[in-house]
């Protein structure tokens, strides 16, 4: 802002030894307030980094590959013997099928250990695709039709290019001969990404190509339901008693002073409580999603207290005086018009406590929330597992492609962050008070 | 009191103006606290502002060494020059000017540190001293010309919150001697302070008059007329009358001052 | 009889209860002199009431009863639990709801006994918070001393060894496996550390130029996108640490001849300080606030620059505090755990190279306690007193910063 030569209209303002010093202070204060921007971009684009990287690496996780096969849909094999009850329907050997129709496709290939990877550029998900397919309209059965069938995991990393092509067949994933199978299909227009719908509505697999979500978003979704259930009544009950009602005495003091050393506790410490609670004494079954809701639960609590304390501070004394000059008891006091008026508050409070049970992950590790869970859990006692411990799990995969799978999870629990944290600052916006 | 108000005037004639205003407005944000105010101060002498509370008196001090600029949103319309130059132009560099313009405020207000270095931090920022000794020369200096020196002489190391409110005014007091200024500016000094404590750096402001222009405002209408010689009554945010101290407590030319001063309002 | 039919009936029960009191209520004559007798529906919750706490009793005794006789596996235990005790549930209820029917007339004061009963109830809401800590002291407390019974206190604080593998045959060499914990101690410092060295000056250099510099609007935009660090789930940041940022460090260590392994303790420390930007920031930006603008106008006022004012008045002032925010960050850092387990391994290294792979506490007791466990080894045990060493750390940091904050508080108040 100042120039040294400025500083001659001043000439008689000063005298000689400050106005050696100031170009030296100026100078400081910018390197000062350049630091402080410098932190904050530093900051900034760490943040970046890591949403660029998990970007870049998930978004097409939500696309997958598929081949254009022709299969004859053979009643001998979906009918052995004859038998065209469900049960045999079901049982049929669909990848029979698949094979011969990848045999017919590419009749040169004869060798067998050729023929074994040729199989292998179709997911093992592909048989049960076509099973469905057939169980749904069995009209089609004798039929030869054409079927867009999963590709692998390789075949799928390939086409979405993380498998380079100029690299030494040794070093290389997939070999030349499967590369060279890929692009005969895709000169005929037998390959297409399409929108992968499988992530979201199927469970967890050992295949990455037909691993999705939905799963782990419905262990999610009862394990906060539970923790929502517990924590809001009881966090909402204690904030209301230590604000309105409690007396000044040594209790109180107690109460208010474990509620902040809780909210400090590293959170795998409720991991632990929550094995030897819930699990050990208890009884619970163990991984269920109950018993994770119950474990964050206690974690959430301190949390919802301590801004649902908050918000019932802010509602000014002379409400409840209106209340009580109208000869309202202190509980009709609190219940009808202080609790209505701090509700936004507490719900924000809560809301952004949900959402960090939401992310957590350490505590359902300790309460057996890790196994490998298939199926889609049907109530809050299944055996489950939630988003969190379901990207921790495709984390440790080796496959490349649940790379893929991980950072494409954790773009959609993001989202649902996202979406959380929107929802509490809305509302803080829209019913925000200045008293 | 007769003698001295004709010293004053007589005086009033030959000093200079060191600082003067003219229509000087002031917006916080899209509000106006100040409206087209014009002010000249003279050299050496002591300026009181009076008025009633939100008038803008503090508002108009503090244009004065640019510390309005620490507010967001503040906005300042007009001139104000210093022995001629104009203090917003961009070429001046508030920092000196606050070197030069120095100020005391309301409340007390003293770094947690100690008398010391409560009164050294500002040589120190300045560079002006070359070594200790000369730095524990301008910090007993304006120990002494704040009147606090012996008070304070034997706990130079205690804090400077360890003072009663009177001594902790001094002590800013002195702080602000310390980095030489020209022109004092006090925003109501003695508001916080008991009557003793009042006295006594009124008998000191009456003192510094000799060295330094002073520019206090104040709620007290008997601390104007008691200290200073030349007074403006200040009234939503425009100068309603500005003239010698003595008359403007007499025979007030407006009715707003008669009436303010009266006690019908304020 | 199952426990879901048995809860609709006894709700269906008081629902009833409800209905009938509220109706007698409407019935009543008021006393000659008395204005009010209450609300209808005070008298139907005062019969739900009544309906509700003989069963809740009985129940509470029951599951007492039964947790204390262990697995009960005869027959006559099977038969009060499936029939005998289900009656007697219903038939309390019915007869609380009917007494208290009985008891509605004229001059009954419903709404004492409703505020006391609520009042129990969050009296009782607001001890679940001490009785979750005791919860935790117990079980941390009675398996650490199971453990300290097969291995010695001081050979588990003091250790330089860990190696928690039991063998599997009796006879193996090192069947009891090493429990000294110094190395987790001395991982879990030095990845603090690191964490530390990145997010103080980060986060405190972000709080002084939000606080003292930035404009109204840059703070309303910026502010709020560097809390989304704050929101990002710790798994996410284990993720992003494994796979970008300690491949990032081999990489560019192997470019200027450094051996840098990728499950670096710099890798794990490094994201890990980036988490707790926001913290460190957010709670020293609460704390510079609250330093008095009388500060900054008398330091303004004698001509210091803001850097000046920030270094020489602003800090001094406020440090109490900013040591406060530091140790709940480092209580927070120790007790991180899923950026760890991702990112910086199980092997047990002590070493003060942060370009080497070390194991902290929260990874030991997540690897002793996932997967197959047999309860009562060692193995298990182990996990506990880590947790116990944890919990006490990271309360002791906690308790000492809430002191500082407060004396602080105190101060400019």
């Amino acid at each position: 802002m100042t120039d040294i030569s400025d500083l001659k209209s001043r000439d008689e303002w000063v005298s000689e030894g400050r106005k050696a010093r100031l170009g030296k202070r100026h100078r400081a204060e910018r390197r000062f307030k350049i630091l402080g921007l410098g932190a904050i971009l530093i900051a900034l684009s760490m943040l970046a980094t890591l949403l660029v990287s998990i970007g870049s690496k998930g978004y097409s996780a939500f696309v997958q590959t598929r081949f254009e096969l022709t299969v004859t849909l053979d009643e001998a094999v979906i009918h052995p013997n004859g038998d065209s009850s469900v049960p045999a329907v079901r049982g049929a050997s669909y990848g029979t099928l698949i094979r011969k129709a990848l045999r017919a496709e590419f009749p040169d290939v004869k060798a067998r250990r050729e023929l074994r990877s040729l199989f292998g550029i179709v997911s093992k998900g592909a048989s049960r695709q076509l099973r469905t397919m057939v169980m749904e309209n069995p009209a089609v059965i004798g039929e030869t039709i054409s079927v867009w069938l999963v590709a692998s995991d390789d075949m799928d990393m390939f086409n979405k290019g993380y498998i380079p092509r100029n690299v030494v067949e040794a070093d290389r994933r997939i070999k030349d001969n499967e590369i060279k199978w890929f692009d005969q299909l895709a000169a005929k227009g037998a390959t297409q990404k399409v929108f992968n719908w499988g992530f979201f509505s199927s469970g967890d697999s050992r295949e990455p190509e037909i691993a999705g979500i939905w799963g782990a978003i419905v262990g999610s979704f009862y394990t906060i339901l539970i923790t929502f259930a517990i924590a809001f009544p009881i966090g909402v009950m204690s904030a209301i008693y230590l604000e309105e009602f409690a007396p000044k005495n040594r209790l109180t003091d107690i109460i208010e002073v474990n509620i902040n050393n809780l909210a400090a506790v590293p959170s795998i410490v409720f991991g632990l409580l929550g094995v030897g609670l819930f699990l050990n004494v208890a009884h619970f079954p163990r991984s269920a999603s109950v018993v994770g809701g119950l474990t964050l639960a206690l974690m959430t609590l301190p949390i919802i207290i301590i801004s649902a304390r908050t918000a019932i501070r802010a509602v000014p004394d002379s409400i409840r005086n209106a209340a009580l000059g109208l000869g309202a008891s202190r509980q009709q006091t609190a219940f009808h018009h202080v609790l209505p008026l701090s509700m936004p508050g507490i719900l924000t409070g809560t809301i952004i406590g949900l959402s960090q049970a939401l992310g957590e992950t350490a505590p359902l590790l300790m309460i057996g929330m890790v196994a490998f869970i298939v199926d889609i859990p049907g109530n809050v006692t299944d055996p489950a597992t939630v988003l969190p411990v379901q990207i921790f799990l495709w984390a440790d995969s080796p496959e490349r492609a649940f790379v893929e799978k991980t950072s494409g999870a954790i773009l959609v629990l993001l989202a649902f962050l996202v979406f959380m944290n929107a929802l509490a600052v809305l509302l803080r916006r829209k019913f925000e008070r200045r008293w | 009191m007769q003698m001295i108000a004709e010293i004053t005037n007589q005086e009033m004639l030959e000093n200079n103006v060191v600082i003067s205003a003219e229509e000087v407005s002031v917006f916080y944000s899209d509000k106006q606290a100040l409206n087209s105010v014009s002010l000249d101060i003279p050299e050496n002498q002591i300026t009181s502002l009076i008025g009633p509370s939100g008038c803008g008196k503090s508002t108009f001090l503090r244009c004065l060494n640019r510390m309005n600029d620490t507010v967001e949103g503040c906005r300042v319309e007009g001139l104000i020059t210093l022995e001629g130059q104009d203090i917003y132009a961009p070429s001046v560099d508030e920092v000196l000017l606050r070197a030069k313009v120095g100020m005391v405020f309301q409340k007390p207000n003293p770094f947690p540190k100690s008398i010391y270095e409560n009164v050294a931090y500002g040589p120190r920022i300045h560079g002006l001293a070359r070594n200790k000794d000369e730095l524990d020369d301008i910090v007993l200096t304006s120990l002494e010309k704040a009147g606090l020196l012996n008070e304070v002489r034997d706990r130079l190391n205690s804090t400077g919150t360890s003072l009663s409110g009177g001594q902790q005014q001094r002590l800013c007091i002195a702080r602000a001697l310390a980095v030489q200024p020209d022109i004092i500016l006090m925003d109501e000094p003695c508001s916080a302070l008991d009557p003793i404590a009042t006295a006594k750096v009124e008998e000191l402001i009456e003192e510094l008059r000799i060295n330094y222009t002073i520019i206090i405002v104040t709620h007290s209408m008997q601390q104007a007329a008691r200290i200073s010689q030349k007074t403006a009554f200040f009234h939503l945010g425009e100068i309603v009358e500005v003239g010698d101290t003595e008359q403007l407590f007499t025979s007030p030319s407006d009715s707003r001052t008669q009436g303010y001063i009266t006690g019908r309002f304020g | 009889m199952s426990f879901t039919p048995l809860i609709i009936l006894l709700l269906a029960i008081c629902t009833a209860g409800y209905w009938f009191g509220s109706k007698k209520a409407l019935t009543i004559v008021p006393e000659r002199g008395q204005a009010r007798i209450g609300r209808p529906h005070q008298f139907g919750v005062f019969v739900v009431i009544w309906g509700t706490i003989p069963p809740v009793f009985l129940l509470i005794l029951w599951s007492i009863f039964s947790l204390m006789s262990g697995d009960g596996e005869n027959a006559i235990f099977d038969q009060i639990d499936q029939v005998i005790f289900p009656v007697l549930l219903i038939l309390s209820t019915v007869l609380g709801c009917y007494a208290a029917i009985t008891k509605i007339k004229s001059g009954l004061r419903t709404r004492k006994t409703l505020e006391f009963v609520v009042y129990s109830l969050l009296i009782l809401a607001s001890t679940v918070s001490v009785f979750t800590t005791i919860g935790i002291v117990f079980s941390l407390l009675f398996e650490t001393l199971h453990f300290f019974e097969k291995v010695p206190v001081f050979d588990f604080l003091l250790g330089l060894h860990w190696s928690p593998q039991t063998a599997l045959r009796e006879d193996q060499v090192g069947s009891s496996g090493a429990f000294g914990a110094i190395p987790l101690f001395a991982g879990t410092m030095l990845i603090t550390l690191i964490a530390m060295v990145v997010a103080v000056p980060l986060g405190l250099f972000s709080a002084i130029y939000m606080t003292e510099y930035a404009s109204k609007t840059f703070r309303a935009i910026v502010k709020p996108i560097l809390e989304i660090l704050a929101g990002i789930p710790t798994v996410v940041y284990g993720f992003f640490a494994a796979l970008t940022v300690g491949v990032f460090f081999r990489d560019v260590g192997s470019t200027i001849g450094l051996d840098v392994v990728s499950e670096s303790a710099l890798a794990a420390g490094v994201v890990m300080g980036m988490m707790i930007i926001p913290f460190i920031s957010s709670l020293s930006d609460d704390v510079i606030t609250a330093v008095p603008q009388s500060l900054r106008d008398g330091s303004y006022a004698l001509g210091a620059t803001k850097s000046e004012t920030v270094m020489k008045v602003i800090l001094p002032a406020a440090l109490p505090g900013i040591v406060g925010a530091v140790l709940l960050a480092v209580s927070r850092a120790i007790g991180e755990t899923m950026i760890v387990v991702m990112a910086a391994g199980f092997s047990a290294n002590l070493t003060a190279n942060p370009l080497e792979a070390v194991t902290t506490v929260t990874v030991q007791i997540v690897g002793l306690l996932v997967g197959d466990q047999e309860f009562d080894s060692a193995k298990t045990l182990a996990a506990f007193a880590l947790a116990l060493v944890l919990f006490l750390i990271t309360l002791g940091l906690n308790v000492i910063a809430l002191i500082v904050v407060r004396k602080y508080r105190e101060k400019y108040d």
